[in-house]
Order: structure tokens, then sequence, then C-alpha cells
């Protein structure tokens, strides 16, 4: 899954049948620094969040494993709204700043 | 499958029904020679293992096999700890 912060929402009339109900939610890709990245994906909510909030969002065929998504056409859902991040091996961080 | 090195935690109140009960780690891939590869992700943790550890983890759809529900939108998830590596020179 990765880090994101919602930062819009995406509203479409004329969409695939399947997807009629979806919430639609953009989000930006965030670092462990909660700085935002250069990607963002539309991703579908399953959790029930908002603008704003930061988010992890799983992509790919797993993105079709909840009740709602299941056999459509979505390839990213929101499955978590972040309480809290402890990244405690510092190192690794910083090594991969560097490379 | 591939290697990483856990290197933080993550909590979450409201998140998926299927997948309470599961903690969440901050991943950091690494190659044989621990040198770190792309960024780090979440990846659910199915054995617990915790920051400083090398583990092995499994992506996509299969990340949701080793789960105890049929359906979770899990896109990876840790299945073991690594004791040791031998490997030749690449």
């Amino acid at each position: 899954m990765i880090l994101g912060r919602v930062i819009g929402t995406v509203w479409s009339t004329r969409k695939d049948e399947f997807l009629v109900g979806a919430k639609f939610l953009i989000v930006r890709q965030l670092d462990l620094d909660y700085m935002p990245k250069e990607n963002f994906v539309v991703a579908v909510d399953s959790v029930g969040a908002g603008v704003g909030e930061i988010v992890l969002v799983a992509q790919g065929s797993s993105a079709r494993q909840t009740a709602f998504t299941r056999n459509k056409p979505v390839d990213a859902v929101i499955m978590a709204i972040v309480d809290k991040l402890d990244i405690s091996v510092k190192e690794t961080l910083q090594e991969s700043l560097k490379e | 499958m591939y290697l990483g090195k856990v290197i933080g935690t993550i909590w979450a109140t409201r998140k998926y029904e299927s997948t309470v009960g599961y903690k969440m780690q901050f991943v950091q891939q690494v190659n044989s020679q621990m040198k770190n590869i792309g960024d780090p992700f979440v990846a659910l943790d199915t054995i617990g293992a915790g920051p400083g550890e090398i583990v092995y983890y499994v992506t996509s759809c299969e990340a949701v096999i080793p789960l105890d529900v049929d359906m979770a939108p899990v896109d990876a998830s840790i299945v073991g700890i690594v004791d040791s590596i031998y490997s030749e020179s690449l």
C-alpha cells in the first residue's frame, strides 16, 4: 500500500455502469516526512475518507478485493485512514534518500 | 516474493473491516547485499515482524492468501522473517 493525502474529489456522470455509487478521491503520494511526491492516483473510497486525511491506498488487482469493488473496473482503493506513523529505523531512510 | 527491511509501524483505527486485527508495517525493499531498492511502502504483517528485521513479503493479489479472510484490499503482506542469507555475489 502507498501512503497519501486526499487532495480532492472526482465527480463523473458518464462512467461504467459498475462504478455507479462509487466515491472517487484524488490521493497524492507522500514520503515518510509527509512531504508530497509527484505522483497521484484516483482511488475508490472504502472507509469514508475525506479531503485532507492521510490514507493508505491498495493498488492493482488487490483493489478489487472489497465488497463494493469486487469484479469491477477499479485498480486503486483507499483501505485505511492513518492515525500515526512511527519510523524507527532512520538510517534506512537516510540511505534511501541519498540514493 | 521479495526481501525487505521493516523500518516502521503505522496505526489506523478506521480501516477496511477484514484487515482489522493485523498490524501494518513500513517496509523498504532490499537486495541480497541489503542495499535499498525503490521507495518504502506499507505491508500487512501476518507473522509479527518488528522494526529492524529482514523479512520477505508477497505482493499483488497473492497478498490476500495468507490472511484469514477471503477478501481484503491488501497489495503487500509480510510472510516470513529471515534468519540468515547465503548468496554468491551476483
